[in-house]
């Protein structure tokens, strides 16, 4: 039997019962929909519709939809990619790395993490196939397929080769992951259900029984995928900077890229699962399980994500005077005085500055503002790429080729496509799938209930 | 609990330790996973399902298209083998002697022949481009009565009888080059009671002609030797760009503009100009000028020379200009090694150029009178008189051949005015333009593809143009017309044919039999009999002139001053609707699909004009009671206090591409002083208004600042002393010590056993004119976009001109740098795709679509690319271009994509290069399709390549050599003999021994085979 310490905080407050757990959780599964959740899915179906035209139009008409030019080849699309897949980054790290180092906090937040952390891949995911000319032919012709064009091969000397595999892979781990997760609380829900419910909870659970054995191999295989997942968080985003760092373009061939990027994407992701638990556990009212120290934990990590990233940012600058190379440093100057200064002070404002508020305990433990710069956390996060992908490109060696990108409809009809189809699965899986793992969080029940306790 | 020695065996297993009980003693479940094997079932099903599916795709029918080959085939017309027919371009009087590439009988790509003694293989745009409108859709299909379409025998019959009952009968045309024509027009003159011929030219040179009168007797153009003069002073002459004969000019210019160790001396070029032209971006010393001192200025310089000859000097109001002094000291230290020319068109000013050019010596060497050339034989007077007649119905009838006034003659308005007052109206014009639809009849020529003619440009000169295709519409050549209505049923053909004849065959010795002489002669396209020049002596009196100019033009002048001009694409409007020349970029300000104002730097200062990506505001231009509204574009170079604007736009019935673009300038010229004034020195006004607009520019960015990564040059002086002047040679440290970039690599490096294809352009031969920019987009079906693309910075060029305006003097700070100087160095370098051998864009691609050849080159796979664009971000030249929408057979672009979307438009496709689908990147191929011909030749006449065998079509059509293609392998070929590329085997990365060669952006070592020349300055020291 596990002791409890007495200076440690209990993780799930309330005095909660087990069956109080399978209560709590199961009962937005089993209740009605609420009208903030149907609100909230009729505004994502909205959004997911609206930038469905722009995304039909890009498609059926071509990539001239965006704002793209001969002198800028990526912008929004790879901007909301990178962005993506950064904040996919904070639920493997949750749910994965914690998981490996023991952290049991990371419980009552793993699931709805890792289900944000497919969703963001699955947004992320699109941008790489519909930014292509071709997408007809590049979503398969991208992998490593036999063929009979000849002997046809990909070009495995690419970057964009290597995301193909480093996405894919994340992809389907996380999915495993999450999902393996998911079946034991499938059956907790089976068994409660009557009907045809009961028929499709237990299709999704697989026919767990419940048997020792059963739970045995359930905790080797999440044993083993959390040691797969690990070094998926490093290496995604490492890989993902590799596009750029690469490259020869001042501003994006930077061998600071793997660590800033991965640092960036974990400081992202934080603040994407904040804003999304503080919002879920209000509406859920799940405080008790997702309470205020995971909250300042999280924020924690936002604090050192953030420095680091900005720690970076400075590094680069002087970098590109250190170098000498002329083209290196005005790539920097560019960036913060240049035609896109706004981009780059927007991006250091938002990254580097506000996450040191969270220095404050004030701040940290407050709900509400840790919602607040969650928020600007992200928006940061975005203009970051924005920074590295449009301001580098924009102007590069030769001035004669310098121009400047404005969005049109349809770079903003696609982006807010993606936040459509975010949130509407994320909204279906909080209401049909339990957005807290049961049956983790009643192994920590015990040790940190207080009704246990007394 | 109670100590308990018992031991509970779980079963017999454990008592007995049997092996396999102790091998899973400590597992939970000791059994594994179990497994299915062999085949179940649902296997059975999924592949049969597969199956089905599969077979279900394979049934599906590819659409069957085909291609029908010949039942009978036509002698000499061989499927995808090229034939190629000399010819000549000419309209009005701009000519050029060309070669025509047909295939399958279709004529697709026009190059210069370089057996012309005057074009001498040069192109220019305009002639390039003149292929598409062979294929325009706008010319008409059927001669045309009173807007009904008819037969030709009706059409004949109602002329005939209704022309001789017209009284008298003028015919109106464009400058013509052509003996036969004039003959045939004589005849036809004679049958209608002496019918009178008016000349007038869009782009007058009656101030040359006129001041020739004056000054020699004889109303001519002269021939001018830009290759034998040491110092060239040019009064607002573009003369590399557009001024009379700009191919011919800029062939002899570049002659003396040639540099390197052996020759380490170039011509002295001298600009005083109010508008930067193509020529003033070329000049070494470069002074803009107002207008309304322009004459004034070429008085000084007479003044100037004068006292150095001891000649009487004139008087004339001071002028403080800049390097006038200057420029008189050096011609007069290059007597009979000089020339000086000037654009205006005021014939007082002419007659003192040929005064000056009298006192240098330059008569009868480099400006020769005594071979005349006809490129302009207009007559402003006489086509004022005309007006005047017609307006006010004194003209019987009229005929317009192949002339548009009513657009483009000064005062069109009244000519439009006056058709209607005529009996009879005719024209012969090809479309139905602005002239041609206000008249009863149109009897439509042929387009110049497709009629026989003879062209005699020059005094001893004369060329042929052949039919390259049959007539696409039911037209008939003018000249046949003219001939039927004067009741001379001769076809043109014969009459051309014994018109030669009888004049040139007589009077030539060599060849024996006419035959012989007429298939040489079109074989070659041109005939020469070259005479000896000659000094003219002149009797002009330069006092009279004098005092002419010096009550007309004004050393200070408060008001606001128009210097209309034209531009190296659209030239006089006649083609305008041929959308390459329109989205071609103009060498200077870099806009498409648009004139516009340029005003100085200090104006849109004072102004607040700001432009930024092309935005701009428009400005209200009032000229006595005419007034337009056109966008502002600040030009650097522009004198102050004056304004330019470009004619050939603004055409209302051109055609669907051009109708509506831009403004007429033509309708702001006048003619008060009895000729035709492109400068406007008084009652001018300008007015910024609020309005905005955007002008398409594929440059935005004019500075190069300062990075001599992008741009190496060295004054003439710093080059004689050094001829690594100007070079940057950029060093990388590696154990121990700085190396060259390229001895540095993390790549093993090709082997080229074969060719090893590159090209060497020289920057200080380049003059910026953007022949090679329609030449490739000819050769390569390379799309249009249409304006709002180019503002979306979409161009698709593949080789385009790099224009840098230098920064002001002393300027260090990003911000100063990015300012263009008052009055610039520019700069052009022609910019393609560099084909590197260490490419950075063939290592990003995900799917191998470019890839590198055993040749050199960089290539592009278009059928495997996927269209990431990573290549595009990654390429340091930013050359590739992405097709963001499918531009061919796209509604949204047959508008002014007409090579690729109608039926007709499409003839003039290149059949050896793939119309790029949407979706995917291209560039600059080096034209492997001309490699791979020129190979293959090769091959089937059993020996090697050899240099000269294949060219790319920008290096074809330049008209001054600036661009050398070749194979680095061969010893023997010009670009190793350029570079001095010793013997290095199969190396990709050559070390070159020339001094002015180098790489753009060496330091990245991505070690390109297309190599630059330092620009030389002929200027004393370093001075902007």
């Amino acid at each position: 039997m596990q002791v409890t310490s007495s200076v440690r905080e209990p993780l799930i407050t309330g005095g909660k019962t087990l069956k109080d757990v399978t209560h709590d959780i199961s009962r937005q599964v089993e209740g009605k929909p609420s009208i903030g959740w149907l609100l909230g899915l009729l505004v994502s179906v909205g959004a997911l519709v609206l930038g469905g035209i722009a995304l039909g139009a890009t498609l059926w008409e071509g990539i001239g939809m965006w704002g793209l030019n001969k002198t800028i080849g990526w912008a929004w699309d790879i901007t909301n990619f990178v962005w993506w897949v950064g904040i996919g980054h904070a639920g493997t790290l949750i749910s994965a790395v914690l998981l490996l180092f023991r952290q049991k906090w990371r419980m009552a937040i793993n699931r709805a993490a890792e289900a944000m952390t497919i969703f963001a891949v699955i947004c992320a995911a699109m941008f790489p196939i519909i930014h292509m000319g071709r997408p007809w032919l590049g979503a398969y012709w991208a992998l490593p397929l036999p063929n009979t064009f000849g002997s046809l091969w990909v070009n495995f000397n690419s970057p964009l080769l290597w995301d193909v595999f480093a996405i894919s892979t994340y992809f389907s781990v996380s999915l495993v992951f999450w999902y393996i997760g998911l079946i034991p609380d499938f059956a907790t829900i089976r068994d409660r259900a009557t009907g045809i419910r009961k028929s499709i909870y237990g299709a999704l659970a697989f026919g767990w029984d419940g048997a020792a054995k059963t739970w045995s191999r359930y905790e080797s295989v999440a044993l083993i995928l959390a040691g797969l997942a690990t070094p998926l968080v490093l290496s995604v985003h490492t890989i993902v900077s590799f596009d750029f760092a690469t490259s020869v373009i001042p501003g994006w061939h930077t061998t600071i890229f793997p660590p800033y990027f991965v640092a960036g994407a974990i400081f992202s992701g934080f603040a994407m699962v904040l804003t999304l638990m503080i919002i879920t556990r209000k509406v859920f009212k799940l405080e008790d399980y997702i309470t205020i120290g995971h909250i300042e934990l999280m924020n924690i990590v936002i604090i050192i994500t953030g420095s680091i990233v900005g720690i970076a940012y400075i590094t680069e600058f002087f970098m590109a005077w250190y170098s000498g190379v002329e083209a290196e440093q005005y790539a920097f100057i560019n960036r913060a005085f240049g035609p896109y200064w706004w981009a780059y002070w927007a991006m250091m404002t938002c990254n580097v500055i506000s996450p040191q508020l969270f220095w404050f305990k004030r701040i940290r433990t407050s709900v509400a503002l840790t919602f607040l710069l969650s928020l600007v956390v992200n928006i940061g996060m975005w203009f970051e790429r924005f920074v590295i992908i449009v301001t580098s490109l924009h102007r590069d060696f030769l001035p004669s080729s310098w121009a400047m990108f404005y969005p049109t409809w349809a770079d903003i009809g696609v982006y807010l496509f993606t936040f459509g189809l975010f949130f509407t699965l994320f909204l279906l899986f909080a209401k049909f799938f339990p957005v807290i793992n049961m049956a983790e969080v009643k192994s920590i029940v015990k040790s940190s209930s207080e009704k246990v306790n007394k | 609990m109670k100590e308990n020695k018992k031991t509970y065996w779980k079963g017999l297993e454990e008592l007995t330790n049997e092996e396999s009980f102790v091998k899973n003693a400590d597992r939970e479940f000791p059994e594994g996973p179990s497994n299915l094997d062999g085949s179940s079932r649902r296997d059975f099903l999924k592949l049969m399902g597969f199956s089905l599916a599969a077979a279900s795709l394979a049934a599906c029918e590819a659409p069957v298209r085909k291609a029908i080959p010949y039942v009978n085939k036509p002698v000499d017309i061989n499927p995808s083998i090229p034939n190629y027919y000399a010819s000549t371009f000419a309209s009005g009087g701009d000519y050029a002697s060309i070669v025509v590439k047909t295939r399958e009988g279709r004529p697709i790509k026009i190059d210069g022949n370089d057996l012309s003694p005057i074009s001498q293989g040069g192109v220019s745009a305009i002639v390039e481009a003149s292929v598409l409108s062979l294929y325009d859709k706008q010319r008409l299909s059927d001669p045309m009565m009173n807007g009904e379409k008819v037969e030709w025998a009706a059409l004949d019959a109602e002329i005939k009888s209704k022309l001789m009952a017209a009284g008298n009968v003028k015919i109106v045309t464009n400058t013509i080059l052509s003996p036969s024509t004039e003959k045939a027009l004589d005849a036809f003159a004679a049958a209608f009671g002496d019918a009178e011929v008016i000349t007038y030219d869009a782009v007058s040179s009656y101030g040359i002609t006129k001041g020739a009168e004056t000054s020699y007797g004889e109303a001519i153009l002269p021939t001018y030797h830009f290759d034998k003069a040491s110092v060239i002073v040019s009064f607002g002459a573009d003369f590399l760009g557009t001024w009379i004969s700009p191919i011919e000019f800029a062939k002899q210019y570049s002659k003396g503009r040639k540099i390197s160790k052996d020759k380490p001396y170039m011509s002295r070029h001298f600009q005083f100009e109010s508008n930067l032209s193509l020529t003033g971006a070329n000049a070494d010393y470069r002074t803009p000028i107002r207008a309304s001192q322009s004459g004034l200025a070429v008085l000084a310089l007479y003044n100037a020379i004068a006292k150095k000859a001891g000649a009487s000097t004139v008087t004339g109001a001071a002028v403080e200009i800049d390097y006038l002094d200057k420029a008189a000291n050096e011609l007069w230290a290059n007597r009979g090694k000089s020339l000086v020319v000037s654009g205006s068109n005021d014939p007082n000013v002419q007659i003192v150029i040929n005064a000056i050019n009298d006192l240098l010596g330059n008569n009868g060497s480099t400006v020769d009178f005594s071979t005349p050339s006809y490129f302009r034989k207009g007559d402003d007077s006489k086509m004022n008189q005309f007006t005047a007649d017609l307006k006010a119905g004194r003209v019987g009838g009229v005929i317009f051949y192949n002339c548009n006034p009513v657009y483009d003659y000064v005062k069109g308005a009244d000519i439009a005015e006056g058709v209607s007052k005529a009996k009879v109206s005719l024209a012969t014009n090809a479309t139905l333009d602005e002239t041609a639809s206000l008249c009863q009849y149109v009897a439509p020529d042929h387009h110049f593809l497709e009629s026989w003619n003879d062209f005699n440009p020059r005094k001893g000169h004369y060329s042929l143009s052949q039919p390259t295709i049959s007539p696409l519409f039911n037209t008939r050549q003018a000249q046949e017309s003219f001939l039927i209505w004067a009741g001379n049923d001769t076809n043109y053909y014969d009459f051309l044919q014994d018109n030669w004849r009888t004049t040139l065959f007589e009077s030539q010795l060599e060849i024996s039999g006419f035959q012989e002489f007429w298939d040489r002669s079109l074989f070659n396209g041109v005939y020469a009999m070259p005479s000896e020049p000659t000094a003219l002596s002149g009797a002009a009196d330069v006092s009279a002139a004098a005092s002419a100019i010096a009550r007309v033009y004004k050393a200070e002048n408060s008001s606001d001053e128009l210097v209309v001009y034209t531009k190296v694409g659209i030239g006089n409007g006649t083609f305008a609707n041929n959308p390459w020349l329109q989205e071609m970029s103009d060498p200077i300000s870099k806009a498409t699909w648009d004139n516009y104002l340029t005003v100085s730097q200090s104006w849109a200062a004072d102004n607040g004009v700001k432009m930024f990506e092309g935005a701009t505001r428009k400005a209200r231009i009032t000229v006595g009671e005419k007034s337009v509204l056109v966008p502002v574009l600040v030009q650097p170079g522009q004198a102050k206090g004056t304004f330019g604007l470009a004619l050939g736009y603004g055409r209302t019935k051109a055609g669907r591409v051009a109708n509506g673009v831009g403004v007429n300038a033509y309708e702001l010229l006048n003619n008060a002083n009895g000729f035709t004034a492109f400068e406007l020195t008084e009652g001018v006004s300008i007015q910024l208004t609020d309005d905005t607009y955007k002008i398409a520019q594929t440059q935005t960015h004019q500075t190069y600042m300062g990075r001599d990564f992008v741009i190496q040059e060295a004054t003439l002086g710093e080059y004689k002393e050094n001829p690594s002047a100007g070079r940057d040679f950029p060093k990388v440290y590696k154990d121990g010590e700085f190396v060259k970039p390229s001895k540095i690599s993390l790549w093993k490096g090709h082997k080229y056993s074969q060719h090893h294809w590159g090209l060497a352009i020289d920057m200080n031969s380049c003059i910026g004119c953007g022949a090679c920019t329609i030449a490739c987009q000819v050769e390569n079906n390379v799309s249009v976009v249409g304006k709002q693309e180019v503002l979306n910075r979409r161009e698709m060029a593949w080789i385009r001109i790099d224009r840098y305006y230098s920064s002001p003097e002393g300027a260090s700070s990003n911000k100063e740098l990015e300012q263009a100087a008052d009055n610039p160095e520019v700069i052009f370098q022609p910019m393609m795709c560099q084909h590197c051998n260490n490419a950075p864009c063939e290592t990003v691609c995900p799917v191998a679509a470019t890839t590198h050849s055993s040749e050199g080159l960089n290539q592009m796979t278009y059928n495997r690319c996927i269209g990431t664009r990573y290549c595009a971000n990654n390429c340091p030249y930013k050359v590739r271009r992405f097709n963001w929408f499918k531009y061919h057979d796209n509604k949204e672009f047959a508008a002014v994509n007409v090579a690729q979307n109608d039926d007709l438009g499409k003839m003039v496709l290149n059949p050896d290069v793939t119309v790029r689908a949407r979706g995917v990147i291209e560039k600059c191929s080096m034209c492997v399709q001309r490699i791979q011909a020129g190979k293959l030749t090769a091959k089937k006449e059993g020996r090697k390549v050899e240099d000269g065998d294949i060219n790319t079509a920008c290096a074809t059509a330049c008209p001054t050599d600036a661009i050398v293609f070749g194979d680095m392998n061969n010893p023997e070929s010009k670009i190793t003999k350029l570079l001095q590329i010793e013997d290095q085997g199969d190396a990709a990365s050559k070390e070159v021994n020339e001094e002015r060669a180098y790489h753009v952006l060496e330091y990245l070592n991505v070690n390109p085979n297309v190599w630059y020349f330092t620009k030389i300055r002929n200027k004393d020291k370093s001075e902007a």
